[in-house]
């Protein structure tokens, strides 16, 4: 993809790699993330996400690849104004109030002046610090903080903001607002690039996903690509002979655990059909559950079958 | 300007962190009592207005070797993590994702560490100053031009310990810094013995250790304006005698010497900013 075609989306890269000495932390990551969607990454422990994310905000230097954020070449100054950015492992000045943290970062994001105060005192009642803002950040619980990461990464309505597990310090109430804030940044249009290992949030709030593990992308898609769309359906049935099961095989991927045949790959319209079948051939059906995998479910799998 | 705003959070830290209160605090105890202490001078038995001008200009010189210690030393304590330690807790993240180059990062912090202590420098030398001579009526030849040599020794110290930041842990660069500003005072006094007993190798060393870590070779700057004329023709007529004092200088820095110091100060910011640049985070 040339320069001109990166400009239309928010994030693209192409083979881009880093290497810390011996140890290969991305080692070719090909992806690509449309304005105005959420998109989740996900990986286990150690799989490159943070590097990659650093790597987008110009934090570290690629060893390989090119990258463009917003259009232009990763790294670039005058691209970071319209970039918010909560790391994964970070602190504030711990001797410096809420709002003058927040201060700070207008002055070092080039905001005018005369919007300091609306967008600080926006930050503050998006993550929920009004009540809070003249404390000092050292009194800070980590959640506290995790939170005012969250209203510096949102300061000055960013096209891209880029969450690197933003939820991890929170409790359920935290989380939900988190979710929320996700929602209401997607309504406005801007891409969210949201790095996490708790499958269940990228599952309720993205549009797309990448799954990398290694330092490369294993897949990536919409949620249903990713899941498969035919899903799987499990049926209740006796009565059956082996062979007869055997024969059952064209239906999908055939897993036998006694009274309990589970069909991968099924076309939803074809559970009828296969319905039909059994009980032509002498089998007794007692239940039909569509079996829905979760993204834990296919995220294992996808891991797996890399190991494999 | 992203380097003013920087350097403005490194001043409003040392502020908040309490260190300008207890360096405020502790420096006009110091001046205070060394204040008293001069003025006791002229009160002792026998003593001459010429033996009072030869001890106060002696005491002052060692009052100024503890002010550019406290400088030096205090300046490596606080550029020493600088860099290091917003890597380590994870500061250095949050900021310079924003449209901050890291050179402007380092600069903000060089300049505000620079002016702590050229401003630490100036109130404590002149309150030193004005203490001495309201005890007993002396003032040295060049009060200023010596508080400026001292505090060109303290920035020297501090750019240094800033380069080391920027790839030592901050313990380990400021260990390093304070190492190599004693192994200079060290070299100094080698120099001084060098040209003394005329050895070339001897003075070689000198040389090298005062062009490489120039904090001896301004603190000898510090000491020249700090001598009055008597001392000086005293010293001299002394010879060889005077020989490894790291109190005395018999001359003022050349000008080919403090175009060295500016040269180096220049080389080490840019290493710095190279070494910044290229640090992965």
């Amino acid at each position: 993809m040339e320069a001109a075609d990166a400009a239309s989306l928010a994030v693209h890269t192409q083979d881009l790699a880093k290497r810390y000495g011996k140890t290969v932390a991305l080692s070719g990551l090909t992806m690509s993330v449309r304005r105005s969607e959420v998109f989740g990454f996900l990986g286990p422990n150690g799989a490159g996400k943070t590097t990659a994310v650093k790597l987008l905000v110009g934090l570290a230097l690629p060893t390989a690849g090119q990258g463009w954020v917003l259009g232009a070449p990763i790294g670039d100054l005058a691209t970071r104004r319209h970039l918010g950015y909560l790391p994964e492992l970070f602190r504030y000045q711990g001797w410096m109030k809420a709002r003058e943290v927040l201060g700070l970062h207008c002055e070092l994001s080039g905001m005018a002046r005369s919007d300091w105060k609306k967008e600080i005192e926006l930050a503050l009642d998006l993550v929920g610090l009004a009540e809070r803002a003249d404390d000092k950040v050292e009194g800070f619980s980590k959640g506290m903080q995790q939170r005012l990461g969250l209203g510096v990464a949102l300061l000055g309505r960013p096209e891209l903001v880029l969450l690197d597990e933003p939820t991890s310090a929170l409790d359920p109430v935290g989380r939900h607002d988190v979710r929320e804030i996700i929602r209401q940044l997607k309504a406005r249009g801007t891409a969210v690039f949201l790095n996490s290992h708790l499958l269940s949030e990228v599952e309720q709030v993205c549009d797309r996903l990448a799954v990398v593990d290694h330092g490369r992308v294993i897949a990536t898609g919409t949620m249903g690509q990713i899941l498969g769309q035919d899903g799987a359906v499990r049926v209740r049935v006796t009565g059956l002979t082996p062979a007869t099961r055997l024969g059952l095989q064209g239906y999908g991927s055939l897993e036998d655990e006694g009274e309990w045949l589970t069909f991968r790959g099924l076309a939803p319209e074809r559970v009828p059909e296969l319905v039909g079948d059994i009980v032509r051939q002498g089998g007794r059906v007692y239940a039909v559950e569509p079996r829905h995998e979760t993204l834990e479910d296919r995220f294992l799998q996808l891991l797996k079958e890399q190991g494999d | 300007m992203r380097v003013l705003t920087i350097a403005r959070l490194t001043i409003l830290e040392a502020s908040r962190r309490k260190l300008l209160i207890a360096l405020g605090v502790l420096t006009l105890a110091v001046v205070v009592l060394t204040s008293w202490g001069f003025s006791r001078l002229p009160t002792m038995k026998d003593v001459t207005p010429a033996e009072v001008r030869l001890a106060s200009s002696q005491l002052t010189i060692l009052v100024a070797f503890m002010f550019s210690g406290v400088l030096a030393l205090g300046s490596t304590l606080v550029a020493a993590p600088s860099i290091a330690s917003d890597i380590e807790s994870g500061i250095a993240l949050a900021i310079l994702p924003r449209p901050i180059r890291r050179s402007e990062l380092l600069m903000g912090k060089w300049l505000g560490l620079a002016l702590l202590v050229a401003l630490y420098a100036a109130l404590s030398g002149l309150l030193e100053m004005v203490g001495i001579w309201l005890g007993t009526g002396y003032l040295p030849p060049n009060p200023v031009a010596a508080l400026a040599f001292v505090a060109a020794e303290g920035i020297v110290l501090m750019t240094l310990a800033l380069l080391l930041s920027t790839r030592l842990a901050p313990m380990t660069g400021g260990v390093v810094a304070l190492v190599l500003f004693f192994v200079a005072w060290i070299g100094g006094i080698a120099l001084a013995i060098g040209l003394a007993f005329a050895n070339d190798t001897i003075t070689s060393i000198g040389i090298g250790s005062r062009l490489l870590i120039p904090t001896d070779g301004l603190w000898h700057g510090a000491i020249y304006y700090l001598e009055p004329s008597e001392i000086l023709a005293a010293a001299r007529a002394a010879g060889r005698a005077r020989a490894g004092n790291p109190f005395f200088a018999d001359a003022p820095l050349p000008f080919a010497y403090l175009a060295w110091v500016v040269a180096w100060l220049l080389a080490v910011l840019g290493l710095a900013n190279w070494s910044f640049a290229r640090r992965g985070l």
